[in-house]
């Protein structure tokens, strides 16, 4: 069933179709109606999940890792400040192997106070152990979704699905609303290896000593390594129910590409138009789609990129005193190849705050990295009137 | 791709008049994107929203500057804020007003005018408060008779689909708009130095 909804609502469809069993968020623009449109699921039991309601954030990932622990299936979510506020129990989420499930509706961090998109919330949680995927558009958000779920608990990793503040948030489009039966399918009831069980009593969270404790980090790691590999087939299952997937990287017209856009979320889109026009005029521009931001998918932007003559990175976040984060990342994750073989790499700085980013903003950057222009810095600041 | 621009103030419906127009494009198997102006709303204040739609699968994630069309919901707009802001040469407005198009001679040299009197159908149906009517469904009437770009029907299922109170009265202020919209084409001003010579 298609129907024409925003993304925000997109997002509470598939936490519905996950058959979430408890729900626990606090209200934030532009997140809000996502808690809004869970408790009215909620309240005429069209969702058979208990919300609880709570005075924070904060507080709101502590009921979810609370009720993660018994074994049931969980979901918040948050945006900006709020997402902040919740950066400690972010660790224990994921230190405890929680597989809780959240949407964090990218917004920029004040001050200067603003409602807008940009990744700085959610790449601030990068060394927080959460898997982290980012989507383009509102039928991607509900499908990915669902499939974070299944993601989330083989591997006992907790999953942040990211969607930009009002680009996708409060933008209403067609999205397909997949078939109830067929998620339970494919998705069932959440099976805990571990949980509190006052039938079967275990003690979570005690001390643990150096003996133990890098043990302990070690296993998360060998999980997250696993991400990509899992999410490919958690993908392979979705495409084969449902005829959709994504990757965790996307190339697009990338064939023979003297210049390969690298993007995340909404702006890929915008991006897509572009390089259409430029192929439809003979020019050799592609694009590559990083949906997955941790784990970093290494290897698959190797093999992407592998020979690409110049890549220019469009980050709508910026690391201050450094640079573009996935520009950043990138470029580290490129280091390894041959010099022949190793792209060169422009970081491009841009739509922070919610700065419009139309195709003439990226045409601009297409003619500058074209040219080879980079003033001797890694971070180049597109739009800015100083 | 076509690309539309609503004027309106925090509680006329200007977001949700987007919503449906998008519902009842979708419903006659066009591509959809509607938004509002990506801000902080309030009750009186201007609010602008915006609606594309294609045969095609839209891929443009970004602001409208030059739309085709423009629906005003609130004529003291017109003056208060620029709103023929990028408007496509030949572009189409319609406004909520019980003046006739050519009372609007200034917008008639960049566009074509249609014109409706949505609040005084609102208040007849009973849609909102008499100081403060939603004439979005009204107004959306008119836009499907004056464009041809939708049917009336689309349009009164999607209000059918969106509109959680008062169908019926909705569906009829957009029916009666249907058949009181006025129109007049554009009339540049090279051309009526012509017709004055």
């Amino acid at each position: 069933m298609k129907k024409v909804m925003i993304g925000n609502h997109a997002v509470a469809w598939g936490v519905r179709l996950a058959r979430v069993e408890v729900i626990s968020a606090y209200p934030i623009t532009p997140q809000t109606q996502v808690v809004e449109k869970l408790s009215e699921m909620c309240a005429d039991g069209t969702l058979a999940a208990r919300f609880i309601k709570v005075e924070s954030e904060h507080s709101a990932m502590a009921a979810v890792i609370g009720a993660s622990a018994t074994g049931v299936r969980t979901f918040t979510a948050s945006s900006s400040h709020g997402l902040l506020y919740m950066h400690e129990m972010l660790h224990w989420a994921a230190g405890g192997r929680l597989p809780i499930v959240m949407v964090d509706v990218n917004r920029a961090i004040g001050p200067g106070w603003n409602i807008w998109t940009d990744q700085n919330d959610s790449l601030s949680q990068r060394d927080t152990g959460w898997v982290q995927l980012y989507c383009e558009t509102n039928q991607e958000v509900l499908d990915t979704t669902v499939m974070a779920f299944k993601l989330a608990e083989q591997l006992s990793v907790p999953v942040m699905v990211n969607l930009d503040g009002f680009y996708l948030s409060h933008t209403a489009e067609p999205v397909d609303v997949p078939d109830q039966e067929l998620v339970d399918r494919f998705l069932p009831k959440r099976e805990a290896p571990y949980k509190l069980d006052t039938e079967n009593p275990r003690a979570f969270g005690a001390l643990v000593r150096p003996d133990a404790y890098m043990e302990m980090r070690w296993l998360q790691q060998e999980s997250l390594q696993q991400v990509p590999q899992a999410l490919a087939a958690i993908e392979g299952d979705w495409q084969r129910m449902f005829g959709r997937s994504y990757g965790a990287v996307e190339a697009y017209r990338a064939e023979g590409a003297e210049l390969l856009l690298v993007t995340s979320g909404s702006v890929t889109s915008t991006a897509r138009a572009v390089v259409d026009a430029r192929r439809a005029a003979g020019e050799a521009i592609g694009l590559l789609k990083v949906k997955m931001f941790r784990p970093f998918p290494t290897a698959l932007l190797r093999d992407a990129l592998r020979g690409v003559p110049r890549v220019a990175v469009l980050d709508r976040n910026i690391s201050p005193g450094h640079g573009g984060i996935f520009a950043e990342e990138l470029r580290s994750a490129l280091y390894d190849l041959s010099d022949a073989e190793r792209p060169e790499l422009f970081g491009y700085v841009l739509g922070l705050g919610g700065r419009d980013i139309t195709p003439t903003v990226i045409d601009g950057i297409i003619e500058q990295a074209r040219a080879g222009i980079a003033p001797g810095r890694e971070d180049l600041w597109v739009g800015v009137n100083p | 791709m076509r690309e539309l621009r609503l004027h309106g103030r925090g509680g006329q419906g200007t977001v949700i008049a987007s919503k449906l127009l998008a519902v009842a494009l979708f419903l006659e198997g066009r591509e959809v994107q509607s938004f509002p102006m990506f801000g902080v709303e309030r009750r009186g204040s201007p609010v602008t929203a915006f609606l594309r739609v294609d045969d095609l699968p839209l891929k443009l994630r970004c602001e409208i500057q030059e739309p085709d069309d423009l629906i005003v919901l609130d004529p003291t707009l017109i003056g208060a804020t620029d709103i023929l802001a990028g408007l496509k040469p030949g572009g189409r407005i319609l406004i909520n007003t019980d003046l006739a198009p050519g009372d609007f001679p200034q917008l008639l040299e960049r566009a074509h005018v249609s014109t409706i009197d949505a609040t005084g159908i609102a208040i007849r149906h009973g849609l909102g408060g008499k100081s403060q009517p939603i004439v979005n469904t009204a107004i959306l009437g008119a836009f499907a008779a004056d464009t041809g770009q939708i049917s009336l029907a689309s349009m009164c299922n999607a209000i059918r689909e969106e509109v959680p109170i008062q169908i019926d009265a909705n569906i009829a202020a957009a029916t009666e708009a249907m058949t009181a919209v006025r129109h007049a084409p554009m009339r540049p001003a090279a051309v009526r130095e012509v017709a004055r010579a």
